[in-house]
């Protein structure tokens, strides 16, 4: 039997998580329907990991300068995204106050 | 150094803490846990990668703590300054950041595909062979889809910026000019991962960005709240494509969860507003296309009635519930109308308020907006769990909203909004509608509602007339 290529557990994680979502979003409150997107927001600049990547590669081995500039970029505008993106779901959070 | 196995478990941990960061909002008592989670499982996400792929040079530390700091700190000033009106501008800005990132980040791995593990490398001669096929193709479209989303979110901000008019801005042939550059992306696509040529790379980036603007374009200020949720959606399934092209499971799962939390929350906006997807896409609504009004009725008389009218009234109300609008946060009558529940409530009446799905410029905007004005979210409530309370309250007090009302949805076919679901105040005792003058709602449509018996209009601004009625309640 062949191996099977890694890309289709990949795959398979993906389509699952998109199941996860679908049920997980769906039970969020429609009153927190705005701190769900900017928390998404934040969650998806994980694309970080990609620009670090990028940021690091080592000029000698791989020469290349261009992908450390990209990588640079990216790396600013995810991490824009990471700590305002938590930052002003957790503020927007702490406004939510029961009757009391 | 740690193992690529290790990493591989970390990322995994990092996105089970990011799903768990969406499963805590579905009670505001858990959501801030939550957003804790998400912050723990980002951290994990970077130092994993820091640990997996330490660079070894001075400069790149530099550069990463100097881009994390610049960005950081960017990201932190906005969190901290945007005013919660302006929500909506902050989350399109975010989303074409997001874009802006997995464009750059695409481009990084095709200039250097060794370091991003999708070429091969002659372990002797340290030669890297050309980029995986399939590497090419994830490529591609989490770069197409990026482009797309980045000049697609800088039109909504402008749009709801105001930098840019919110009309629909049609251009003849739009509907073609789309196919062809659709048509003309899956060819480079397919160009690209047949050559490897970096050119084609950046003509998808190109028309990609051409795409996002023109579709954006035409549609109309009233579909920004599915606009900005859809872009949502694009986000993440551009930061999935991205995620393969790593092989990485943090970026895998959190596109997934992005992506279908974009999709739901564009379904939620289009439902209701009672608008299919296709239409919105298509554009052109939202524009002064309200010729269902028919001009005649403009002359039948309203009643009008002043801020001491309506502190009577509502004094006297066993039960209240007041419908907030876009409006009244434009007008920031908030903190008045919060002030006034307050006295009311001293009264002895019972208040509630009654939101709307697209009662402001984004999905959950106007629950934000009266939770900063200190309102408890538990006197909140969504349309169809208050619907039916409005034939037991004495007063409906709508406030800035003016479509949501507009019973004319459920009974005129003829009707740009019928079909759509609003809020039934005109089954409560009284009426009270505050509106600066007669002028027709976004959708251009004029609403019967006015005319009725129980309607009692108070014209003037939301801010100064709440105001008015809490001194004249004082007394």
């Amino acid at each position: 039997m062949d191996t099977i290529d890694p890309f289709f557990f990949q795959l398979a994680i993906f389509v699952l998580a998109i199941f996860v979502g679908y049920f997980v979003v769906w039970s969020v409150t429609p009153a927190l329907h705005t701190p769900l997107m900017s928390v998404t927001n934040a969650i998806s600049s994980v694309i970080v990991v990609g620009a670090l990547l990028a940021v690091g590669v080592h000029l000698a081995a791989d020469g290349n300068w261009i992908s450390k500039a990209f990588g640079f970029i990216a790396l600013v505008f995810a991490s824009v995204n990471i700590f305002g993106g938590f930052l002003v779901t957790q503020r927007m959070l702490a406004m939510y106050k029961k009757k009391g | 150094m740690i193992s690529a196995n290790i990493a591989a478990l970390l990322y995994l941990v990092s996105g089970a803490l990011f799903i768990l960061a969406l499963r805590g909002l579905s009670n505001p008592r858990s959501a801030r846990q939550g957003n804790l989670f998400g912050m723990i499982g980002m951290g994990i996400a970077i130092v994993t990668t820091l640990a997996v792929a330490a660079p070894s040079d001075w400069l790149s530390w530099l550069l990463i703590i100097g881009g994390l700091g610049i960005g950081g700190g960017i990201g932190a000033y906005m969190a901290r300054t945007v005013k919660m009106t302006d929500m909506p501008q902050l989350v399109a800005a975010f989303h074409s950041l997001v874009g802006l990132a997995a464009v750059f980040v695409a481009a990084a791995a095709l200039y250097a595909p060794a370091a991003f593990n999708i070429a091969h490398v002659d372990p002797a001669t340290g030669h890297v062979g050309p980029i995986h096929m399939q590497a090419l193709i994830e490529m591609s479209l989490g770069v197409a889809i990026g482009a797309f989303t980045f000049t697609g979110s800088v039109i909504a901000f402008a749009k709801l910026n105001g930098n840019m008019s919110g009309k629909p801005i049609i251009l003849p042939a739009r509907h073609a000019i789309h196919i062809i550059i659709g048509v003309a992306l899956i060819g480079l696509v397919w160009a690209l991962t047949a050559t490897g040529d970096p050119l084609y790379f950046w003509l998808i980036t190109i028309l990609a960005l051409v795409l996002g603007g023109l579709m954006i374009i035409p549609i109309g200020g009233a579909d920004m709240p599915v606009v900005v949720s859809m872009l949502n959606s694009y986000s993440g399934w551009a930061a999935a494509g991205i995620g393969f092209t790593l092989g990485n499971t943090a970026l895998i799962i959190t596109g997934a969860l992005v992506g279908s939390s974009g999709a739901i929350l564009s379904y939620i906006m289009c439902k209701a507003m009672n608008r299919s997807f296709i239409s919105v896409i298509l554009g052109g609504f939202g524009g002064d296309s309200g010729t269902a009004a028919a001009a005649g009725e403009d002359e039948r008389p309203v009643k009008q009635g002043a801020a001491e009218d309506a502190a009577f009234l509502m004094k006297n109300a066993g039960k209240v519930i007041i419908v907030p609008g876009y409006g009244m946060a434009v007008a920031q009558a908030q903190h008045a109308l919060r002030e006034m529940a307050d006295l009311l409530k001293q009264e002895g009446v019972t208040v509630k308020y009654a939101i709307h799905p697209v009662a402001g410029r984004m999905p959950g905007h106007m629950n934000v907006l009266l939770a900063e004005a200190n309102v408890p979210y538990d006197e909140v409530f969504e349309l169809e769990d208050i619907n039916s309370e409005f034939a037991q309250s004495d007063v409906a007090f709508v406030i800035g909203a003016n479509d949501v009302t507009n019973p004319s949805a459920k009974t005129d076919k003829t009707s740009p909004i019928y079909g759509m679901p609003v809020l039934n105040v005109e089954d409560a005792g009284t009426v009270l509608f505050i509106k600066r003058g007669m002028a027709a709602g976004y959708a251009g449509v004029q609403n019967e509602l006015f005319y009725r018996d129980n309607t009692m209009m108070l014209f003037g601004d939301a801010k100064k007339m709440t105001e008015e009625i809490v001194k004249a309640l004082g007394h």
